[in-house]
C-alpha cells in the first residue's frame, strides 16, 4: 500500500521533528517551523495538481490573501487569533471561489496561464493598494498570538508546536478528503474527464469544489505564515512563491500528500543552507528540479512506489 | 402509443462546416430492444452516438429519452436520466484499481459522490454494487489490480462493467469488441447476450456476426443517412445494404 507508506514516512518525520525541536538552536528551529507551514501550502496545491490534475500557478494568491488579512487585522485593528484565523480562511476561500469561476473553464496550459494571471492580480493589489497593504514596504510587526494560560506562543518553541499541530490537522483533513468518495471523483477527473462526464458527473462542479478547498488550505498555511514571519509583503504573493510551491509538489511526488510535505521541507532546508554559500541558489534549485524530472518523474515518494 | 420509446431521434442532423456527418436521422428504439447500428467506416455512427450522449450538440432535430426531450441537456444530465455509453477507444481510469473504476461508476448518480470525510470503504452498498458489476463481466478476481496492468480484453470487459454499474436504462455500446481476438469476441458476445433484458441496447459494431447475434433489429447508416431499418433478416436481404455494406 503506497498510501500507508506515505503515512508512515510522514508520521516518522513529524515525531522526529517534535522530538528534536527542544534540542535545536534558534535558526534550525525557525527553518523547521517554516517547513511545517509550507508543507501545508504544498499539500493544498497537491489536491489540485496531484489529485485533480490541475496545475495551478497562482497558489500564492490564497496563501497571501490570508497572510495579508492577518497582517492588517493584528497591526491596524489589534484583533485576536480566532478572528484573524476565521477572516484569513474566509478571504482565502472567497478569493479561490471567485478565481475558480474564471479558471476552471480552462484546462492544461491555459489553466496554468489563467491561474498565473489571477495570481498576478493579487500581487498587483498587494503592491499598489498602499493604503491597505503598505505596498512594497510590507506590513511589519505582526505579533505572535498569546492564547492565554500556557499558550503564549511568542517564544519559538511553543509556536513551533502550535504550527506542527496545525499542520497535522491539515494533513489529517486532507488525508480524509483524498480517501473519500469525493476524493475518488477528483482522481477520476485526472484520469479521464470524458469518461466521468459519460458516467454522469458534473466535472466542472467537482473541479470547482476542489479549487475552493485547495484555496481554503492554502489560506490556512497563510495565516500561520503571517504569524511566523511577523511580516507580510508582496514577496509572499509573488510568482516565485507559486512556482516554488509547484516545485515542492513535483519534487515530493504529486498525488501523495506526504510527498509534497516532505518536498516542501526539502526545499526550505536546501534553500536556506545553499544560500549561505551562494546567491545563485535558484540555479541549484533548477538543477534539482531537472534531476527529479529525469530520474524520478513521479517525485521522491513516487519513485519508491510499487504497483500491483 | 401506450409507452414512449426508450430512445427516439427525429430529424437529427450534425454538420461540420459543409460536411453533413449525420443527416436527418430518424430512429425509434423501444424499451428493452436490442438494436444494432451498422455502416461502413465514416458512415457517421460514432458521431451519432456523440449526439445521443450529448458530447456534441445537434445542428438540427430532436432527441427524446423515455418521452423526455433531452436535446439540449448536458451530457451528465442525460446520464442521470439513465443513458450510459461505452467507448470505442478504451476510456478508463488507468492508474486506479479495477474496483475504484467501477466504484466511480456506481456512485456517479448517488449523493455519495460529494461525501468528503467518510472513507470509501464505508459505503458498503455501493461497493457491493460495484462488485456485482465486476462479477457480471467476470472480473471479480481482478478487483485490486491497477487498470493499466489489465490485458486489452479485460479492459474491454471493464468498459462494460463501468456502464452496468450505473444501472442504465439505455446503454450505448460503441464497438464493444474493438481490437478483440476471435475467441475474446465470442466471450464478449456471450456477455452482451446475458445482459439484463430490461436494458435497452444500441450497439455500433463493425463485426457483422456480433452485431446480428446480439441484436434483432438493425439500422444501417451510410454517409450520415439511414438507408435501411428493420429486422436482421430484412436488412440482410435488402439489396442496397448488400451492395454497399456486405459487398456481395
Amino acid at each position: 500500500m503506497r498510501e500507508r507508506r506515505g503515512i508512515v514516512i510522514g508520521l516518522v518525520a513529524v515525531v522526529v521533528a517534535a522530538g528534536v525541536a527542544p534540542l535545536l538552536s534558534a535558526y534550525p528551529l525557525t527553518l523547521l517551523t517554516q517547513a511545517a507551514i509550507v508543507a501545508v501550502l504544498a499539500m493544498s496545491l497537491d489536491v489540485l495538481l496531484g489529485y485533480t490534475g490541475l496545475p495551478s500557478l497562482g497558489h500564492a494568491a490564497y496563501f497571501g490573501v490570508a497572510a495579508y488579512a492577518v497582517g492588517i487585522l493584528t497591526t491596524d485593528h489589534q484583533r485576536g487569533f480566532l478572528v484573524c484565523l476565521l477572516v484569513g480562511l474566509g478571504l482565502a476561500t472567497l478569493t479561490a471561489a471567485v478565481f475558480g469561476l474564471l479558471a476552471i473553464r480552462a484546462t492544461g496550459t491555459y489553466f496554468l496561464m489563467i491561474t498565473l494571471a489571477l495570481g498576478m492580480v493579487v500581487w498587483g493589489l498587494a503592491f499598489r493598494w498602499v493604503s491597505m497593504t503598505k505596498g512594497d514596504n510590507g506590513i511589519a510587526g505582526v505579533p505572535r498570538p498569546d492564547l492565554g494560560g500556557p499558550w503564549n506562543l511568542t517564544a519559538p518553541l511553543p509556536f513551533f508546536y502550535f504550527v506542527l499541530a496545525g499542520a497535522l490537522l491539515a494533513w489529517a483533513l486532507l488525508g480524509l478528503l483524498v480517501r473519500s468518495s469525493f476524493g475518488l471523483t477528483l482522481m477520476g477527473i485526472r484520469e479521464s474527464e470524458s469518461r466521468m462526464r459519460a458516467l454522469g458527473y458534473n466535472v466542472w462542479l467537482h473541479k470547482y469544489l476542489a479549487f475552493i478547498l485547495s484555496g481554503f488550505f492554502a489560506g490556512f498555511a497563510g495565516v500561520f505564515w503571517a504569524y511566523y514571519n511577523g511580516f507580510v509583503s508582496p514577496v509572499d504573493v509573488q510568482l516565485v512563491t507559486s512556482v516554488e510551491t509547484l516545485l515542492m509538489v513535483a519534487l515530493g511526488g504529486p498525488g501523495t500528500l506526504a510527498g509534497p510535505a516532505l518536498g516542501a521541507a526539502l526545499i526550505v532546508f536546501l534553500k536556506n543552507f545553499v544560500s549561505v554559500y551562494t546567491k545563485r541558489w535558484l540555479l541549484i534549485l533548477g538543477a534539482v528540479y531537472i534531476g527529479v524530472i529525469l530520474f524520478a518523474p513521479r517525485g521522491v515518494l513516487g519513485a519508491f512506489r510499487r504497483e500491483r | 402509443m401506450a409507452e414512449p420509446h426508450a430512445l427516439r431521434l427525429e430529424g437529427v442532423s450534425k454538420w461540420f462546416g459543409g460536411l453533413r456527418a449525420v443527416d436527418s436521422v430518424e430512429l425509434a428504439v423501444r424499451p428493452g430492444e436490442r438494436r444494432a447500428l451498422i455502416g461502413p467506416n465514416g458512415a457517421g455512427k460514432t458521431t451519432l452516438f456523440n449526439l445521443i450522449a450529448g458530447v456534441l450538440p445537434v445542428s438540427a432535430g430532436r432527441i427524446t429519452l423515455f418521452g423526455d426531450d433531452v436535446t439540449r441537456l448536458a451530457q451528465h444530465r442525460r446520464a442521470a436520466l439513465g443513458l450510459t455509453r461505452t467507448f470505442q477507444i478504451t476510456n478508463l481510469f488507468p492508474s486506479l484499481t479495477v474496483l475504484d473504476n467501477v466504484r466511480l461508476a456506481a456512485q456517479a448518480l448517488t449523493p455519495a459522490k460529494f461525501s468528503m470525510l467518510r472513507p470509501l470503504g464505508r459505503f458498503t452498498e455501493l461497493e457491493a454494487g460495484a462488485r456485482r458489476a465486476l462479477a457480471a463481466v467476470g472480473l471479480e478476481d481482478r478487483a485490486a489490480t491497477t487498470v493499466r496492468h489489465l490485458s486489452h480484453g479485460e479492459q474491454r470487459q471493464l468498459e462494460i462493467a463501468l456502464a452496468l454499474a450505473g444501472k442504465p436504462r439505455v446503454l450505448l455500446l460503441d464497438e464493444p469488441a474493438a481490437g478483440l481476438s476471435h475467441a475474446e469476441a465470442r466471450l464478449m458476445t456471450a456477455l452482451l447476450q446475458r445482459l439484463d433484458p430490461a436494458i435497452t441496447l444500441l450497439i455500433i459494431e463493425h463485426d457483422m456476426d456480433i452485431a446480428l447475434e446480439v441484436a434483432q433489429h438493425v439500422t444501417v447508416l451510410h454517409y450520415g443517412k439511414v438507408i435501411a431499418d428493420g429486422t436482421r433478416e430484412a436488412v440482410k436481404a435488402d439489396p442496397m445494404v448488400r451492395e454497399i455494406y456486405l459487398g456481395a
